[in-house]
């Protein structure tokens, strides 16, 4: 649609491809990730606030809303520092491929029924993929920073990125394996109706397996849950920027825009992996009760509401990752690496072997 | 199991033949939890610590030096910038010592306001030692609920003194002034609101077991190696060592009061682990409630400013007092030659004696667990460097 008017404007389909090509990529950029990011870290500053017996950001418009939007343009107007003895090409790339790693990852998650990226039938695999890039991004970062801190946090956070995608993985595959397909848009339409036809407890349609299914669908949605908190760098697995050895870890020594990708990219990061987690366990964008576009013989309601129901998810996940960090200490690289390779892969394997049995029957 | 580690990667490294060489990591003296301008050199294997040194005198401001020039009372605002978390147990040392030197008899009263004084600054102290311990492990939220109860406490002195933090209030031979007719009130009240906050931070933090994961077994301290290093306090008690100076050698009102000295039992680990250490704490903030409310019972009526002589001059001579601050035994070695001005004060602050046995429990664990063990060290720089 949007092609064929550029082909309009211009006269020309390679320069109507492009122009088109490039306002797609930067639609979910300035429609969902910005104001998600700049939310995000309100909710964060809010949340963490509320936690600790405080009130958090109050004076820049109600309740400080547009706080995260000054502290940005602050960001954008701070000086590029780049120190004498950084590898400066590395340092340069590593905050856009972190960013492009996380930001990539949006081209698969389906916002609603009629709102995907692309619809990719490879959806959770290109995901698990894509978001490998950030670990490339974090390493470099810390090796062309030149600085101790920076390299130790790196290298422990690839470590950690690294263990951790395999639970996620084998959970994810425990998931292809019941329905059959990789593509996030049809393991969500396979959840629509009510909220019995969740993956969570058990997938559609009532047989003996949907009941066996169930403890095993919830040890998968734990395992699959706190890995992507390791993944994402969050508590109790903030390890790689843990405050109180390491400074801030890899971004130690960025600022101004660089530090501002960064973080940009961790908070996206919250979002996409939450997103996974409500795509394939929790309906993805289906209402757990119907929709009321239905009830009314309002069908342009159903995208809204679909869109609604898979930010409120996604959002909850994101909460609850914020919740778990202002509660919880921080866990030892070493017993960070002993929860993954020895509870976590044991068990998803089990899990696994289980969800294969169950699905042969 | 972290001295197995070190065994590991040093022979890994042999069979590989790869050619691996100790990092130097500066930690500090700008470093978010070195508690201070404290700059630790740490020797690396990987992430195994194989050396601590710590540098110190970043904070050195000649308080021994600056004494001798200075008339007795004058060097009591001095003593407050020591211990800058327990003034209050930095002044009530000093008055302590000189009241020996001088041999002067201090009415009941002010006995025991200081010892309400000196046990509500062990809970502030105590309550930071315990937040930035829940900080340094990663968990930020303790430290505020920490702080919320600290700041009731420094309401406390400042409707007493009118200071939050270096309060000149105890003198040699009284206080500077009486407390506030709201004062009994007051403390009573927060120690009431004081109580299930304490339950609150030991649900949130003592027993999760995270933060059991990284604390226990990390950094024992054995009780010998403690014993001949000098380490006293909660560190030596931490250690199961019952030594208190407020028991074993009582000064002020200590002994008509009834407390108890909670010592690390090793519920979760060794004894003498850092778990322990900081345990000891949490437990001796209730008895210092305990302390307080009964002081406050017993409160007698009278003036606080009658015993203070109105000029200082003792007889050639020298002097050990020493008190239990909350960081351990805070001794001044005061030398007179007669003079209006102390020809030497020597000062032992616990702080410095702790920071030396670094090298000796931190051999062998990671990165992470150096900045567990300096934190359930709970060390104050300003104390260290003077």
């Amino acid at each position: 649609m949007m092609y064929d008017f550029f082909v309009d404007l211009f006269g020309s389909s390679t320069l109507a491809g492009i122009i088109s090509g490039l306002i797609q990529a930067f639609l979910p950029l300035f429609t969902f990730i910005l104001p998600f990011a700049l939310f995000a870290v309100w909710l964060e500053r809010k949340v963490s606030a509320h936690m600790q017996d405080r009130l958090g950001p109050m004076r820049v418009g109600w309740h400080g809303w547009k706080q995260t939007i000054a502290d940005i343009l602050k960001l954008i107007q701070k000086e590029d520092i780049v120190a004498k003895d950084n590898d400066k090409l590395l340092f340069n790339i590593a905050p856009v491929l972190t960013f492009a790693g996380s930001y990539a990852a949006f081209a698969a998650i389906p916002f609603s029924g009629y709102f995907i990226g692309t619809e990719l039938d490879l959806g959770v695999f290109y995901i698990v993929a894509v978001t490998g890039l950030v670990v490339a991004g974090i390493l470099m970062a810390g090796w062309a920073s030149n600085n101790k801190y920076s390299l130790l946090g790196s290298m422990r956070s690839v470590a950690q990125i690294v263990s951790y995608e395999i639970p996620t993985m084998l959970v994810l595959l425990s998931l292809v394996m019941i329905s059959g397909t990789m593509s996030l848009h049809t393991l969500s339409e396979m959840q629509t109706g009510y909220i019995w036809n969740w993956f969570i407890l058990g997938g559609p349609g009532f047989t003996l397996s949907k009941f066996l299914l169930i403890p095993l669908m919830f040890t998968g949605f734990l395992i699959i849950y706190i890995s992507t908190l390791a993944e994402v760098n969050r508590t109790p697995f903030d390890i790689p920027e843990a405050e109180s050895e390491l400074v801030s870890g890899y971004h130690t020594e960025y600022s101004g825009m660089k530090f501002a990708m960064f973080f940009l990219a961790e908070y996206a990061n919250m979002f996409a992996v939450s997103a996974i987690v409500a795509a394939v366990f929790f309906g993805g964008y289906q209402s757990p009760f119907g929709y009321l576009g239905n009830l009314v013989g309002a069908e342009w309601l159903i995208p809204v509401e679909q869109f609604f129901w898979f930010t409120a998810k996604g959002l909850f996940f994101v909460f609850v990752q914020m919740w778990l960090r202002w509660t919880l200490p921080r866990l030892r690289v070493d017993q960070l690496m002993t929860t993954s390779w020895k509870y976590l892969i044991p068990i998803a394997f089990v899990n696994l072997i289980l969800i294969g049995l169950i699905t042969l029957l | 199991m972290s001295q197995d580690l070190t065994k590991n990667t040093k022979v890994s490294s042999q069979s590989s033949k790869i050619r691996t060489e100790e990092m130097i990591l500066n930690m500090g003296p700008q470093h978010p939890s070195t508690h201070g301008v404290l700059r630790l050199e740490l020797g690396l294997e990987g992430e195994i610590v194989t050396k601590v040194i710590p540098h110190i005198g970043y904070l050195h401001r000649c308080f021994e030096k600056h004494c001798e020039a200075m008339t007795y009372p004058q060097v009591v605002p001095y003593t407050d910038r020591m211990d800058y978390l327990a003034s209050m147990g930095n002044e009530f040392g000093y008055a302590v010592a000189m009241e020996k030197l001088l041999g002067i008899e201090v009415p009941q009263r002010v006995e025991y306001i200081r010892v309400i004084m000196a046990e509500l600054q062990r809970i502030a102290s105590h309550l930071v030692a315990l937040g930035t311990y829940g900080a340094d492990i990663g968990a930020f939220t303790p430290f505020l609920f920490c702080f919320i109860d600290r700041e009731k406490i420094l309401h406390l002195f400042e409707i007493t003194c009118g200071a939050r933090l270096l309060y000149n209030y105890i003198w040699v031979g009284g206080l500077s002034h009486d407390i506030h007719p709201d004062f009994v009130r007051k403390t009573r009240e927060f120690i009431k609101e004081f109580r299930p906050n304490l339950k609150e931070i030991n649900d949130l933090l003592t027993h999760n077991r995270i933060f059991i994961d990284r604390t226990a077994n990390v950094g024992v301290l054995p009780i010998e190696t403690a014993i001949n290093f000098g380490v006293s306090g909660p560190n030596l008690r931490g250690s199961g060592m019952k030594w208190d100076i407020r028991r074993d050698d009582p000064y002020s009102v200590y002994s008509k009061l009834d407390f108890d000295i909670p010592v690390g039992k090793g519920t979760y680990g060794t004894t003498g682990d850092s778990w322990d250490r900081y345990f000891v704490r949490v437990l001796e903030m209730e008895e210092s409630c305990k302390i307080i409310e009964q002081a406050l019972d017993q409160l007698p009526e009278g003036d606080v400013t009658s015993a203070i002589p109105k000029r200082i001059k003792p007889n050639v001579g020298h002097v050990y007092g020493r008190v239990e601050n909350p960081r351990g035994e805070l001794g001044y070695f005061i030398v007179s030659d007669g003079s209006t001005s102390p020809y030497r004060v020597k000062v032992r602050p616990p702080s410095f004696v702790t920071l030396q046995i670094m090298d000796e429990i931190c051999k062998g664990y990671m990165v992470a667990d150096v900045v567990t063990i300096l934190g359930s060290l709970d060390i104050v720089l300003g104390e260290i460097d003077r």
